[in-house]
């Protein structure tokens, strides 16, 4: 008796739908575009470029964890920082060859993301949220203290390392913007292909229904660590990126909830929360409002905001899950659809 | 001696943060809502209490029988029209709407305050302070602060298990739905709750606006005292809320003393040792 | 069983149907109830008697006029109006608030504001047991204890009807035969009442009419001395009768 699934049932399983068929040939121009920029566009693109760049994989990230991992985290902004100052030490104080050191800030902030969730996953829900900003709060002050790294008011990339990225100023900035799309490409791509692996099943089942889950061998435990974990690999390479093309990193930009996790999370949750989509819609958005509404300081910020919770009360599966909804369509196909 | 000196300051600060949390606990124990906005509903006190004091020239403790009938009507308001509808199984709807409303107030505060630093005067209390010993003093702001709090605590105490109110809020918190079998309206008495807490937190603005500088952007930081003063004490335990204040603050003036650049260091990391051994807090009352 | 039936109906529904999200628990209930009957719900698990009971009291929400009370449409008012216009119901699994005591417990239930004889005093004459252990916290009791204060807590809205859903589950024959003999004094005093049961025997044993539920439907209506055992078989497992 084997177990594969007769063929005289009547519902068959797909993993493809058309729409992401049509997505992929779209992705394909898009791809091309991106990847030309730099010799059809101007510098002021590809700066704009690389920050939908950076914000597009941190929302990811961000969504991995709460929109499948039911994990809800305010504290990324704590990954961000360390992968930023690990990326300035490494490269100002150990001489570690800048693309390397993007690579081990990844890695050194996902180190310091084992006891970080030790002590966070002590809490649950709401708890393990304000938790998570506490314990950001705690790296915030501690780099304040350290005087080597600049303390409260920071430091600068010293000249010899940025040269030694790139004597020119042009090819500096044609790199950072590769190495920011690489970031988003394989952002979405490592997540993409996680979700629609059996341990991407597992997230959504846990998601779903912990208790059932569980009884079903599920490791909740493990998986919840191994998903903050990733993130915060993801995130602190995103820190590092970001504060190499600053510059320059102090702790209140570093660690700062209203720069990175407000906004991430209103992209997440004006995109959709729980699909691969939604935050890809999200920073469009975020992006085109801040350019429309650029003008007008801190209203921009209240008009994002008012748009988050009024998204959240009467359509909380975003603007994505409304299309998807509507048209039944899905770009990224992470499911398995029981036709 | 200038360790005792601390400790007693910061207990008397133990009782500011008291304040900040007593109003967190209670719509927590009401229904398990952690208000993220919490810290900039207080800054948003303290903003009225400027309001009342520059237009009406009261003394800011006179202030707050201003602001804390209209902390109340917000609290009510906003619970019955915005809240409300967070409330269910689902964890991200309230804290996301939560967080959002922080976003939105800390930059509404901005747009009309602007961003410059501001504090309250009140005249004599400001450096009033009483003799204990050759070397220590404490002020009577500080005291006075600290006297509310117990007496809030305390109130808040009677009022959750002497009062029928009090058996309606503890009723609606076990079970909201079956609530209802008995007559209760249970969205109103969400509304009353947040009513209530939010006029707590007035007089815990008022307190801080006499006590230290504030900004639109100091909310989170109190948000986070309130919250750990609520864990360290134990959920649904309000008078654990208080001793969570009070370590809170021993351990704020403890880090100063050690080095004034580790003050709020000092109070995350108490916060974040007894996190490690006792996660439910010191005397948990409700398991959650 | 009750001596003074009326043929009044006090309440009353009309095809209700029910709806979890995308999945029907009723389809079309046609039932009604007169003052001052004992009326029997039976059936097995998932027949929609609980959901039955949850449209009539309002936690769940239907079209006005399926549910008539006293002439009146409730069937989309909520709780809160039910429970005031005397309609209580004793929960299933008895849906104690731990956080009170007994005594708290069963003032909760006079909160509508109803006024009738159903007051602390008379509760703990039905119930004595409770009168000792009024301020113990309300899970610190027996089964059989947490259910007369369930049974009480209804009582003290003073309704006109009674709804008691599955008050025998899970407790010992001999706790369950000490709940139903408060029964008769129940209707005694007036109130015309609902009892949904598992337990067939007992629900016959009290009730002047029967109706048995199976799989969102009324399968069985009648009185409970007419109505033979094969019948309520069939009704309670639906099977088909056999065609001899």
């Amino acid at each position: 008796m084997t177990s594969k699934i007769p063929e005289s049932l009547p519902f068959s399983i797909v993993r493809s739908t058309f729409a992401s068929k049509v997505a992929f040939l779209g992705f394909i121009v898009v791809f091309i575009a991106a990847v030309t920029l730099p010799w059809w566009g101007g510098r002021a693109d590809m700066r704009l470029v690389v920050e939908f760049c950076y914000y597009l994989a941190l929302a990811q990230l961000w969504n991995l964890l709460a929109g499948y991992g039911g994990l809800v985290s305010i504290g990324q902004q704590a990954f961000i920082g360390l992968g930023g100052y690990a990326f300035f030490m490494m490269a100002a104080f150990f001489d570690v060859p800048p693309l390397l050191a993007i690579f081990l800030s990844g890695v050194v902030t996902m180190l310091f993301a084992i006891p970080t969730a030790f002590l966070v996953f002590r809490l649950s829900g709401a708890y393990f949220a304000i938790g998570t900003w506490v314990v950001a709060e705690v790296y915030r002050l501690s780099f304040a203290q350290v005087s080597t790294l600049g303390g409260g008011s920071g430091m600068s990339l010293p000249i010899s390392v940025v040269k030694s990225i790139s004597a020119s100023k042009l090819e500096r900035e044609i790199l950072i913007y590769f190495l920011a799309l690489l970031l988003a490409m394989g952002v979405v791509t490592a997540l993409y292909v996680l979700l629609r692996s059996s341990w991407g099943l597992a997230l959504t089942a846990i998601r779903d229904s912990e208790a059932a889950a569980e009884s079903l061998g599920v490791k909740k435990q493990m998986t919840k660590y191994a998903v903050y974990l990733f993130a915060a690999f993801g995130t602190g390479l995103c820190g590092a990126i970001i504060f190499l093309n600053k510059l320059r990193i102090s702790p209140d930009s570093a660690f700062s909830v209203s720069d990175w996790t407000a906004n991430i999370i209103f992209i997440v949750v004006i995109g959709g929360i729980g699909t691969l989509e939604g935050p890809i819609i999200g920073t469009l958005v975020f992006f085109i409002l801040r350019g429309v509404l650029a003008d007008f300081g801190a209203w921009y910020m209240i008009f994002l905001g008012i748009v988050a919770v009024v998204v959240m009360l009467k359509a909380p599966q975003g603007v994505w899950g409304l299309v998807a909804k509507r048209y039944g369509i899905q770009l990224f196909p992470v499911g398995r659809k029981l036709m | 001696m200038s360790w005792i000196d601390a400790i007693l300051q910061g207990t008397l600060l133990g009782g500011q943060y008291a304040l900040y949390a007593a109003g967190l606990s209670l719509i927590f124990g009401v229904m398990r809502l952690v208000n993220i906005a919490h810290g900039d509903l207080i800054i948003l006190g303290a903003y009225i209490a400027l309001v009342c004091v520059e237009m009406l020239g009261l003394h800011p403790l006179l202030s707050m029988i201003i602001v804390c009938p209209t902390m109340f009507a917000i609290g009510y308001w906003m619970q019955k029209l915005v809240l409300n509808k967070t409330l269910g199984n689902d964890i991200l709807p309230p804290l996301l709407v939560t967080f959002g409303l922080s976003i939105i107030l800390q930059n509404v505060l901005m747009e009309v305050f602007s961003a410059d630093s501001q504090r309250l005067q009140s005249g004599v209390l400001d450096t009033a302070s009483l003799q204990l010993t050759d070397e220590l003093t404490i002020g009577w702001l500080p005291l006075i602060c600290f006297v509310t709090a117990v007496i809030v605590i305390a109130s808040l105490q009677f009022l959750f298990y002497r009062t029928t109110m009090g058996m309606v809020f503890r009723a609606t918190s076990d079970k909201a739905e079956i609530v209802q079998l008995m007559g209760v309206k249970k969205d109103r008495v969400f509304a009353l709750a947040m009513g209530i807490a939010l006029a707590v937190v007035g007089i815990a603005s008022v307190f801080m606006a006499m006590r230290t500088n504030f900004d639109p952007s100091v909310g989170p930081g109190r948000l986070l005292y309130a919250f750990e003063a609520v864990i360290i004490g134990g959920l649904g335990n309000i008078w654990g809320t208080l001793l969570g204040g009070i370590i809170i603050g021993v351990s704020q003036a403890i880090g100063a003393q050690i080095n004034p650049g580790w003050q709020q260091l000092a109070g995350h990391l108490a916060f974040l040792l007894i996190l490690i051994f006792r996660p439910n807090g010191l005397f948990p009352r409700t398991k959650d | 069983m009750s001596n003074h039936v009326l043929n009044q109906p006090i309440l009353y529904t009309q095809k209700l149907t029910a709806f979890y999200g995308d999945f029907q628990a009723l389809f079309g209930i046609d039932f009604h109830l007169n003052i001052g009957e004992t009326v029997a719900i039976i059936g097995s698990n998932g027949a929609g008697k609980t959901t039955f009971l949850r449209s009539i009291t309002g936690l769940l929400c239907n079209e006005p006029s399926s549910v008539k009370f006293s002439g009146q449409p409730i069937g989309a008012s909520s709780p809160d109006e039910i429970v005031k216009l005397g309609i209580a119901m004793v929960p299933e699994g008895r849906q104690l608030f731990p956080s009170l005591s007994v005594e708290e417990n069963l003032r909760m239930g006079s909160l509508s504001g109803r006024s009738g004889q159903w007051d602390l005093r008379n509760i703990y004459e039905l119930f004595p047991v409770l009168k000792e252990r009024r301020h113990h916290g309300s899970m610190d009791l027996s089964g059989g204890q947490q259910q007369m204060v369930a049974i009480g807590r209804a009582l003290m809205a003073n309704p006109s009807i009674l709804l008691c859903d599955e008050i025998s589950l899970g407790l010992a024959p001999i706790i369950i035969k000490d709940i139903y003999r408060a029964l008769p004094a129940i209707c005694s005093e007036g109130v015309t009442v609902v009892v949904v049961e598992q337990d067939i025997r007992q629900a016959m044993a009290v009730s002047d009419r029967v109706y048995c539920f199976q799989e969102g439907r009324i399968s069985l209506e009648g009185r409970p001395d007419e109505l033979t055992t094969e019948a309520i078989t069939h009704a309670y497992f639906g099977l088909e009768d056999a065609v001899s």
